[in-house]
């Protein structure tokens, strides 16, 4: 392990991930957020924030997330932006659209925010509505046609799972109604929330296929006028993705009370949550640079075999640390996704799951589930 | 993708070209992405002003920096970030 003082050059960060609030009045069975969010009160003010953005930019932070939990429940958030905007960020909005009014997207375009990121759930009503658990689907559709009527790049987010997986078209020719120029069709990841409903959420091999087979006709078919990411579920392939461009690197997430991860998932590694350093009491440089668990990850001494003599660490990074531990139990294993980890057959047990294991009622992420919920 | 090289180019609406004083380099921005870009492309965009062409890019930048011949090389590059809606042709 790298400790504090090392001489390895740490890249500065690129990317901050401001999740401004863990509250949000959806409840998607999928949520990023860790399962035990309730348990984090006292958000960060904006002063707080304010501090946070200015310094991560001056390290050479560029592109900003304003996330959550829905962004749109803080006040502050057009404040927040035109800060944003003044530093030189490129700032996107990452948001439910629920609550959003034609008159806050005015005052967030005069603030100098750059992009507003709409999520659907699917592309019909009671569907979307039910994922949401809220009924949002034609008030975001409205959203949508706003943020492009106010000039804005349309970033439209759909996460695919079983439940909508087989109206991938359906989802790609309600982007192509709402003229979006990029659409982002995220396979679900299982982490948080998703993590807990991966048996009901996990679409089978053949369903994930065909979902593909499509996406890429439309892809084709689109070319020059959306454009179209399609990011994989990694469960189907034989090497781990590179997480987060490697720990420490380039992603900074500031959670809604200040506590820092090098993703936005590591709330979930069994470290305890007093070990994360806090932005309320630290610059961004001491979190990013001297702190004992933006460290953990970094660089190759932390590896276990086979990462440790494997030619392609430098590629993957040894993979993702949270669905080491969600699968593995162990934060240091090799990713299991990897066909060289011992324990490659977790994932695939998880897979078989997805076509033998009977439905089971979804878990919706709101304050009562969470609180049920505590970190071992 | 060819063009007209008399038609004028601006950059494109829905990305943003900076200076980033930290990588000490030009980068374009856009929804969730960056990329990063060599001098000579930086100075090419940065003369998609909705007034410039292929042509009047070449003659400017051939006398910034003395030299002559560089009209392939811009168009190439042109090409790219047509292709890559970095630049539109203005209409």
């Amino acid at each position: 392990m790298k400790t504090a003082g090392s001489k390895s050059p740490i890249s500065p960060p690129r990317w901050l991930l401001a999740e401004l609030t863990y509250s949000c009045p959806l409840q998607c069975p999928y949520c990023s957020n860790p399962p035990d969010y309730a348990r984090h009160t006292g958000e960060l003010s904006t002063e707080e924030w304010k501090r946070i953005l200015t310094e991560a930019r001056a390290m050479g932070a560029v592109q900003l997330g304003l996330s959550g939990g829905e962004p749109l429940t803080r006040k502050d958030l057009p404040e927040l932006a035109a800060h944003a905007r003044k530093l030189g960020y490129y700032s996107n909005l990452i948001t439910s659209g629920y609550g959003m009014t034609e008159s806050t997207i005015g005052q967030l375009k005069e603030a100098g925010l750059d992009h507003i990121q709409v999520s659907i759930q699917a592309p019909e009503q009671e569907l979307s509505d039910f994922l949401a658990g809220t009924e949002s689907f034609e008030h975001k559709k409205e959203v949508a046609r706003l943020v492009k009527k106010h000039g804005y790049p349309m970033v439209l987010c759909v996460v695919i799972h079983r439940h909508n997986i087989e109206q991938m078209e359906g989802i790609l020719e309600m982007a192509i109604e709402l003229d979006a120029d990029y659409l982002e069709l995220a396979n679900t990841q299982y982490y948080g929330w998703a993590h807990l409903n991966r048996p009901q959420l996990m679409p089978t091999r053949e369903q994930f296929e065909r979902a593909e087979a499509i996406a890429r006709r439309y892809k084709e078919k689109l070319k020059g006028k959306m454009k179209i990411y399609y990011v994989i579920p990694d469960f189907y392939e034989d090497r781990p993705k590179a997480c987060m461009n490697g720990w420490g690197t380039t992603f900074l997430t500031i959670a809604p009370d200040g506590a820092a991860l090098p993703c936005h998932s590591a709330r979930e590694l069994p470290i305890p949550d007093e070990k994360f350093p806090n932005a309320r009491h630290l610059s961004v440089r001491e979190i990013w640079e001297e702190s004992e668990i933006f460290n953990l990850f970094r660089q190759f001494d932390w590896m276990q075999e086979p990462c440790r003599s494997c030619g392609e660490k430098t590629k993957d990074y040894g993979g993702c640390r949270c669905q080491a531990y969600l699968l593995t139990g162990d934060m240091y294993a090799t990713d299991p996704v990897c066909s060289k980890s011992p324990r490659r057959h977790l994932i695939d047990q998880a897979i078989e799951e997805a076509e033998t294991l009977p439905e089971q009622p979804l878990i919706f992420r709101n304050s009562r589930n969470s609180r049920s919920f505590q970190k071992p | 993708m060819s063009f007209d090289p008399a038609a004028p180019l601006m950059f494109s609406p829905l990305h943003r070209l900076q200076w980033e004083e930290a990588q000490q380099k030009h980068v374009i921005l856009y929804p969730e992405g960056m990329v990063e870009l060599n001098a000579s492309s930086a100075e090419i965009l940065k003369l998609c002003d909705g007034k410039h062409s292929l042509n009047t890019i070449t003659t400017e930048l051939e006398r910034k920096f003395g030299t002559e011949g560089l009209m392939n090389d811009i168009r190439e590059f042109l090409e790219i970030a047509l292709e890559n809606g970095w630049i539109q042709i203005t209409h």
